[in-house]
């Protein structure tokens, strides 16, 4: 076990499949030499050579499309986009290529790509430095989505991901890689260190995808959240006195129904938090499914608390973050609703 | 598997630790290559695309058929805009570093390409430009206090607050909103152009790009709609060796200057010496009277070098020699029109140092005005209703519904 926060964590998933799989390539824009410009695939290329972590020219759909490529003839790339925002130039490559190889091949081709790519906002990087497009992806068939909330999940996804032979698209929400982040921007940044979930393993180990955890038992409501939101609804909940059973979503496609199900059977009211605009976000496909299957059981609608529907806008940040204000806010309204 | 691996990896010259090497650079002498006419057929002036279009020689003279014979008068307000827009730069580097703006990205080196450009188009031609033209706003004459106070994001800031630093756009002064997506701009100045050409306007466009962004799929679009439609179109690759930490030969470069993707579709390209004011001065004259004349688009490489680092999230010296940018062969361009200008009898070391000092002090004064907008943070602050506003022409009912939430949270 080591202290490690979420960019090392990253970096030692690369690590131990680069050193077990001889497969495993990584591919994307300043990843070699440099180490990427948030250092996840620091020191790699010296260890594994720059036949295996290879830097490229700056063009995503071209990286996407390599990938593709590689894949099919025998290798398990990871193709890193340097931020979300940067991914659509990649997206026809992603969306009618990677995403649907098996099945227009009836299973005969395939290419088990993970993209990895760092999302959200927080860090003052205005409309293209900030953009959390999971909701996109999610609504692609044929794709594995899947975001982190912590260091120890980031290792055990990633190489999860790596290892699966469906193509999978893994955010990582920036904003916490170097520490939990509560979504007050006043307080003083807490390290991984202080967080059970900064300590990782050295060595292999795998979390399932597809499965949501608990991460906060509780009674009285069900938030399903996922990524820097974890942080910010546990917080939210704290501050508003309220017992909440917190959910993390992980693997946001294919989706842990029964986890989430269970919980808001449980608790009979449930919010829905994310940091991607609200319109036809994720948080959508999660009410309606909650709807479905926990309609009887529920005592108040279901909420949802995103971001506004509006590009991200760099002087408003902390007005259009969805903050513990915004959380509190909505829990109360559930809470109170009779 | 990587053992006897054939594949190429780009490799540059030199990296931390290493003496600068850029005997990689192919450049000609100045004034050793012929201007062709403006109707030259693309097939016929080829070589311009590998050769290095130069009138600044050695000893500072201007010499040959691209000298652009402009009168010293205008080669003064030339290093007047190329030293304001270097001094403009320190000074909002400075300020990122005191934590009063959040990110900047210098021009340093590069001066003489927006710089000589901006004054060899006309004010009605439309510019595309990347985040590193800031010299077009000095010679067009933005007020700096604007360009400030877009940095600050604050009540006078031309975004509304919604864009990173150096994001600007004037659309009065015909220069389009800058993209952080890179290379978005290029296919756009090229429909641009063809508008015009629709319209029987005779404005061109002129957008710009870097070395790196020629891989994205973007720049074969401009290429290629630019060639197919005789857009009158100048298309910019602005070759600084470097994009953030991979080198020139991570976009092809090794292998064909960039210039050569030009006649590869049909359109001439000019491969110049991006550091000599009158070479791009030149170069930019003749691809827009061409364009003016229905001959098309003129891809041009400007062979130049990144002084700075890519910006101020970035820390070069460990991708490249410190030293790499004092060694690079082409000088710098407000040292060689200065120089120029001394040589000609036009200008003095004195004269230069006083207008360092004037422009700092304009630059200074700037800065004090701007600040009474808001900074990041002291008021006046912009209005948080401005959020929700261009995001439609109009404000739809749910963006309504937000705002009024927000509204009602921060009572
Ligand atoms: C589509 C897209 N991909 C990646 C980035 C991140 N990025 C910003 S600038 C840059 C390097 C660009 O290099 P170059 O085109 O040579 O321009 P220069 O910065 O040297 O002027 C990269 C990779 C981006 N902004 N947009
Ligand atoms: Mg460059």
């Amino acid at each position: 076990m080591a202290q490690m926060n979420m960019i090392q964590a990253l970096n030692s998933a690369m690590d131990v499949m680069l050193d077990r799989d001889r497969s495993v390539v990584i591919i994307g824009e300043d990843v070699g030499y440099f180490g990427g410009v948030f250092r996840c695939t620091d020191g790699l290329q010296r260890k594994y050579g720059e036949h295996r972590v290879i830097d490229a020219p700056i063009a995503e759909g071209g990286i996407v499309a390599t990938a593709i490529g590689m894949g099919v003839n025998g290798l398990r790339p990871i193709a890193e986009i340097q931020f979300a925002d940067y991914i659509y130039p990649g997206f026809d490559q992603i969306v009618s290529e990677l995403a649907r190889l098996r099945y227009r091949s009836a299973g005969d081709f395939w290419s088990p790509v993970t993209i990895r790519t760092p999302c959200g906002g927080g860090i003052r990087g205005g409309q293209t430095h900030s953009q959390s497009p999971e909701g996109i992806f999610t609504h692609v068939s044929g794709l594995r989505v899947v975001m982190p909330s912590n260091p120890y999940d980031a290792k055990g996804l990633l190489i999860s991901c790596i290892e699966s032979d469906d193509p999978v698209v893994f955010f990582e929400p920036k904003r916490i890689y170097n520490g939990p982040f509560d979504g007050d921007p006043d307080k003083p940044a807490i390290p991984w260190s202080t967080h059970a979930k900064g300590e990782v393993p050295d060595g292999h180990y795998t979390i399932p995808l597809g499965l949501a955890e608990i991460v906060e038992t509780g009674s009285e409501i069900t938030i399903i959240t996922y990524g820097t939101m974890v942080h910010v609804s546990q917080a939210a909940a704290k501050t508003a006195g309220i017992d909440a059973e917190i959910i993390d979503v992980r693997s946001l496609a294919p989706l842990d129904v029964d986890t989430l199900v269970a919980s808001v059977k449980k608790t009979g009211r449930c919010l829905i938090v994310h940091e991607a605009t609200r319109f036809s976000g994720f948080g959508a496909e999660l009410a309606a499914t909650i709807q479905e299957e926990c309609f009887w059981n529920l005592e108040a609608p279901i909420g949802r608390v995103a971001g506004w529907d509006t590009p991200y806008p760099h002087a408003f940040e902390w007005e259009y973050f969805p903050g513990q204000k915004r959380v509190i806010a909505a829990l109360s309204n559930i809470m109170e609703a009779k | 598997m990587t053992r006897g691996s054939r594949l190429h990896i780009p490799h540059p010259p030199a990296r931390p630790g290493e003496e600068p090497d850029f005997s990689y650079l192919e450049t000609s002498p100045a004034g050793a290559i012929a201007r062709p006419d403006i109707n030259a057929k693309t097939a016929d002036i080829e070589h311009l695309a590998v050769e290095l279009i130069r009138v600044l020689d050695d000893d500072h003279n201007a010499v040959g058929p691209w000298d652009p014979r402009l009168d010293p008068g205008e080669l003064q307000i030339g290093l007047r805009h190329m030293l304001l827009t270097r001094i403009f730069d320190a000074r909002m580097q400075r300020i990122q570093r005191q934590g009063k703006i959040t990110f900047y990205m210098q021009s340093t080196g590069e001066e003489a390409v927006s710089v000589a450009q901006g004054m060899a188009l006309r004010p009605s031609d439309m510019c595309f430009p990347s985040y590193r033209n800031q010299g077009l706003y000095m010679v067009r004459g933005r007020n700096l206090v604007d360009l400030m106070c877009q940095c600050l994001s604050n009540t006078r800031d031309m975004c509304k607050g919604r864009q990173l630093p150096i994001m600007y756009h004037w659309a009065e002064g015909n220069i389009f909103s800058i993209s952080g997506n890179l290379g978005t701009q290029f296919p756009q100045a090229v429909g641009w152009a063809m508008a015009a050409a629709i319209k029987g306007e005779d404005h061109i466009a002129a957008s710009w790009i870097g070395d790196g962004t020629t891989a994205e799929a973007d720049f074969h679009y401009a290429i290629t709609f630019a060639s197919v439609y005789r857009a009158p179109v100048i298309l910019n690759v602005v070759n600084n060796q470097w994009a953030i930490s991979t080198f020139q030969g991570f976009a092809g470069g090794e292998k064909r200057p960039f210039a050569a993707r030009g006649p590869g579709v049909g359109i001439p390209g000019l491969r110049v010496d991006g550091n000599d004011f009158l070479a791009v001065h030149a170069a930019t004259q003749w691809a827009a009277e061409r364009a003016r004349r229905g001959g098309g688009a003129t891809l041009i490489e400007h062979v130049t070098y990144r002084q700075a680092a890519h910006s101020t999230s970035d820390d070069p010296s460990r991708y490249r020699p410190k030293n790499d940018a004092a060694a690079w062969p082409l000088g710098d361009p407000v040292e060689r029109l200065k120089d120029h200008l001394i040589k000609i009898g036009e200008w003095s070391e004195d004269r230069h140092e006083a207008l360092i000092k004037e422009l700092e002090h304009v630059v200074q004064a700037a800065w004090k005005e701007s600040n009474k907008y808001g900074t990041l943070t002291e008021g006046p602050w912009l209005d948080n209703d401005l959020m929700f506003d261009d995001v439609l022409k109009e404000l739809p009912p749910h963006l309504e519904k937000q705002r009024a939430e927000l509204r009602a949270l921060e009572e």
